[in-house]
């Protein structure tokens, strides 16, 4: 007869393996984090060369060279980030053996996604009516509500991340004007420390 | 001896307690999917897959994807009893 204690954890083991993708890296959070950082980085400097001085307080109206710029950039960080990201995982998912493209990652991804396509829409619509303050705030609060709602098909730690996020960006739509500062907060530096933490546990 | 007759010797083997934990946490799962999960071979899991639902713990759907049939499996309620009693079983053996 098997040991009962093995028999337990084998039937853990492949209910784990078989309902939560996790193969998602530690150190995609962390290069995620990064690239935001210098995207955070740049469009300071952006703004500088512009003569805008972002922690003045007084408001600007940003002329159209300048909004491109920015976009440009975000567009920029988001591949970046988004494909470091998949890479890392990717790694991961080859050194332990598993293969990538299952149901769970399906599940995994339409709920993670639902949240995020809802949110650049809004996001969108928020640009056209010319609110762009809020466009930060906004941001974090989907892609915090995004993880929440995809913990269960991962690492359930996720959903703290969730959390701060959601939180972050309820905090930054009270205070305008510093959607740079809260952008490199929630996308740079607690991805960093998220994925350090990860990294650790589940190396 | 009355906690050893809890054990359900269909659940024996480890592909077969693989198979059900699969199944436990999963809607229909087709061959591929679990093949991969469990990491035996098609032979393999075949027969144990067509003792498991001899004994009625899973049902079985074919269904065509293109010109290949493509075989799903599910737990049944019946299925389901039978491995949790199991589960219940390993852990009081623990204590």
């Amino acid at each position: 007869m098997n040991d009962p204690k093995d028999d337990l954890q084998h039937i853990r083991q492949m209910m784990e393996r078989s309902s939560r993708f996790i193969s998602l890296n530690g150190l995609s959070g962390v290069a995620a984090g990064t690239i935001a950082l210098i995207g955070a980085a740049i469009a300071y400097w952006l703004f500088q060369q512009h003569n805008i001085d972002y922690f003045s307080g007084s408001r600007y109206t940003y002329n159209a060279a300048l909004e491109w710029k920015l976009i440009l950039l975000a567009a920029v960080v988001l591949v970046l980030a988004v494909g470091s990201g998949i890479l890392f995982t990717i790694q991961k998912s080859k050194r332990n053996g598993l293969k990538i493209w299952t149901s769970t990652t399906r599940l995994l991804l339409t709920h993670l996604l639902t949240p995020l396509i809802a949110g650049g829409l809004f996001c969108m619509a928020l640009f056209y009516h010319g609110l762009f303050g809020l466009i930060a705030p906004a941001t974090l609060l989907f892609y915090g509500l995004a993880l929440i709602n995809a913990a269960k098909y991962t690492f359930s730690d996720i959903q703290y991340l969730g959390y701060c996020e959601t939180f972050l960006g309820i905090v930054a739509a009270f205070i305008p004007g510093y959607g740079l500062v809260f952008w490199a907060l929630g996308f740079g530096v607690l991805h960093i420390i998220y994925g350090l933490l990860m990294y650790k546990k589940y190396k | 001896m009355s906690i050893i007759e809890k054990l359900n010797k269909d659940f024996e083997s480890r592909v077969r307690l693989g198979i059900m934990s699969v199944l436990v946490v999963n809607g229909w799962v087709d061959f591929l999917e679990m093949k991969e999960h469990l990491g035996v071979t098609d032979g393999n899991l075949a027969s144990h897959i067509a003792a498991l639902e001899t004994k009625k713990y899973i049902e079985v759907k074919k269904e065509f994807v293109g010109k290949k049939t493509k075989t799903s499996y599910k737990i049944t309620r019946n299925g389901k009893d039978a491995f949790v009693q199991h589960i219940n079983a390993l852990g009081r053996l623990l204590k």
